[in-house]
């Protein structure tokens, strides 16, 4: 019972987490309903819950269990593509805009999980710059088969075909996704307070997960793989398990980005993405959950707070990101950081 | 210091030993790298409760023989009998899972987590819940969870290292990473226990504390161990049997008093008398 009860460091860190997110989404709601926030942030609410689950699911691969990573928006276009045919489809049944989005999330992560699973297979078997070529590869693979799908939804179902569009659609039935041009008259049914619940669901998902058995021999294979060996781990399954449960996750979080637009085309999530979601990562922390979403939060408003530099705006833009990371490396920065810090005085009786 | 006797196959145990089948027998064992042999014909039998040594000069093949019985190398030649089953085709996990665990030379910890959490890392064998138990919080996961915490805090007791297990491993003090690489070792429930290297580093009331830790290791768990050591102090009051290895062959058997009067010994370490 004493450890249940028991706040260690990492448990206490996890809640802060939660009540930042719920704390953000408090005053996002009151902001909004008070018409003080501007049109422009509004419209990016849903973008930044989107980015804040890819930058977490990113962190389970990249911090968690340690293997670079550069093809997760490749999962988040699986998750897109996916959950938006599942909720056109089901468009008809199912009355609840929440409801319908949050069934499309299911049927994104769940596909996304599989493509996870499979790409896992091969990739998992390499180590460190070998495996992040190979991961970017497959994430150009999975953009380059959405730019030739077509599905097409009539009375008889799905038709799928690949590089034309030779779906034969019944009268009355319609194209979700027409190859190069993407997704088309999607049903904008993403809100604010699903992608929150979304971004809790996952953070519950990877603070669990992270906690349990599971985690523990995920984080080992990371610190120590022969020596994870030698105690009985699987390293294969583990390495599987987090690299699903991150595309999954991602998948999710496509679905959700996806359902905020009425268009979308398979290129929006391409190298990039990938790598701007990885900078998301970097900057917050490997491992560092609450350092990935307000990493997330502020790269995502960052560009659109810039639209006064107009041409200059990338510039500037990059020049925040190298001076903020040359900050968060710097040592007299840090140490000030951790004066800032409570419980700093018992950390150092414990040493000594 | 107990008495080594003969068994069948021509090999030595400890008398108290001899009603049990041994734990570990390897026959003939032997593996090439290219045109290296780094260890060649190795036999080796060890009783269920003994504590042998396994020494020799440096290069001379004991760390190969510890990768070659945890199959992070497969061996080129023999078998090796644990408990009497062949560990042939297995890897690594299979065989800790069998029943034998390590440690390292060179310490390897999982040095960004807590030691508490090394130690229950180690106990993936017989904790069952899975993924689904794990994230839903089910009461599969407290109970099991709570398991381990109180087998984890009594293993840590072995060495009185209870109050350090909120700290990250990665910070610990050199001869208390060693200390926790044998509990978390022992969290795998092991019945052969190898140990490379334990003392190194130790200053002598370190070893001396760590003579005292492996035999309370064997009596409380019944488990064989074997270790590699250069402190020959250490070698020679704890080991009931030793092995000496030399240029990937054994060169001497028996009881440290016996070895250490062995000529073939005393030359590997020494080096060869000039004839006059």
């Amino acid at each position: 019972m004493k450890n249940r009860i028991r706040w260690n460091k990492t448990t206490r860190n996890n809640y802060i987490t939660y009540a930042v997110v719920l704390l953000a989404f408090v005053v996002m709601q009151i902001l909004s309903s008070g018409g003080i926030l501007s049109s422009t942030l509004k419209g990016m609410l849903v973008p930044i819950c989107a980015y804040v689950v890819m930058a977490i699911s990113l962190n389970l691969t990249v911090g968690v269990l340690g293997e670079l990573s550069l093809g997760h928006a490749g999962f988040m276009s699986v998750g897109a593509f996916t959950g938006v045919t599942a909720v056109i489809a089901l468009r008809p049944y199912v009355s609840s805009a929440p409801v319908l989005l949050i069934v499309g999330m299911v049927v994104g992560a769940f596909f996304a999980a599989v493509i996870g699973f499979l790409i896992g297979i091969p990739v998992l078997r390499l180590k460190g710059d070998y495996l992040a070529i190979v991961t970017l590869a497959f994430g150009e693979i999975i953009k380059g088969i959405f730019n030739n799908l077509y599905v097409g939804l009539d009375k008889t179902g799905l038709h799928v075909s690949l590089l034309s569009d030779k779906t034969d659609l019944a009268e009355g039935g319609k194209l979700v996704i027409s190859g190069p041009m993407g997704l088309g008259s999607i049903p904008k049914v993403a809100t604010f307070p699903v992608g929150v619940l979304l971004v809790i669901v996952a953070l519950i998902i990877i603070f669990h997960l992270v906690n349990s058995r599971s985690g523990r021999a995920i984080m080992a294979v990371r610190d120590n793989r022969i020596a994870a060996e030698s105690i009985g781990v699987n390293v294969t399954k583990y390495k599987l398990m987090a690299f699903t449960v991150s595309a999954a996750l991602a998948g999710a979080a496509g679905t959700l980005f996806a359902t905020n637009y009425t268009t979308l085309v398979a290129n929006k999530f391409d190298f990039n993405a990938s790598i701007l979601i990885l900078v998301f990562v970097v900057l917050g922390g490997l491992g560092n959950m609450l350092g990935s979403i307000l990493a997330a939060t502020a790269l995502t408003i960052l560009p659109e707070a810039l639209r006064e530099f107009s041409d200059y705006r990338m510039l500037v833009y990059a020049i925040v990101l190298i001076l903020v990371m040359l900050a968060t490396n710097n040592d007299t920065f840090k140490s000030f950081l951790s004066r800032l810090k409570p419980g700093r005085k018992q950390k150092k009786k414990e040493v000594g | 210091m107990a008495k080594l006797v003969s068994i069948p196959s021509n090999s030595l145990i400890p008398e108290r030993d001899i009603d049990k089948s041994p734990i570990l027998e390897c026959v003939n064992l032997g593996i090439q790298f290219g045109g290296l042999k780094a260890v060649d014909d190795f036999n080796l039998t060890i009783g269920r409760t003994e504590i042998a040594g396994l020494i020799g000069p440096n290069g001379a093949g004991k760390t190969t023989v510890f990768n070659l019985l945890t199959k992070v190398y497969q061996p080129t030649s023999g078998t090796i009998l644990l408990d009497g089953k062949d560990t042939h085709g297995m890897n690594t996990m299979q065989v800790n899972k069998a029943g034998i665990a390590r440690t390292f030379q060179n310490i390897r910890l999982f040095d960004a987590m807590s030691v508490e959490d090394n130690v229950k890392t180690g106990m993936e064998n017989e904790m069952t819940y899975g993924m689904w138990h794990g994230i839903f919080r089910t009461p599969k996961y407290w109970r099991q969870e709570k398991v381990a915490h109180e087998r984890a805090m009594e293993l840590l007791s072995i060495f009185n290292m209870e109050d350090m297990a909120d700290m990250k491993a990665g910070s610990l003090p050199y001869g208390a990473q060693r200390r926790l690489e044998i509990v978390r070792a022992l969290a795998t429930n092991p019945a052969l226990l190898l140990l490379d290297e334990p003392a190194a580093g130790m200053n002598p009331s370190e070893t001396a504390e760590l003579m005292e830790n492996i035999r309370k290791i064997r009596d409380t768990f019944q488990i064989a161990i074997l270790l590699i050591e250069h402190d020959m102090n250490l070698v020679m009051n704890i080991c009931e049997g030793l092995c000496v290895l030399n240029f990937g062959r054994v060169i001497a058997k028996g009881t440290p008093e016996d070895v250490q009067a062995n000529p073939a010994v005393i030359e590997a370490y020494l080096g060869k008398k000039k004839e006059a």
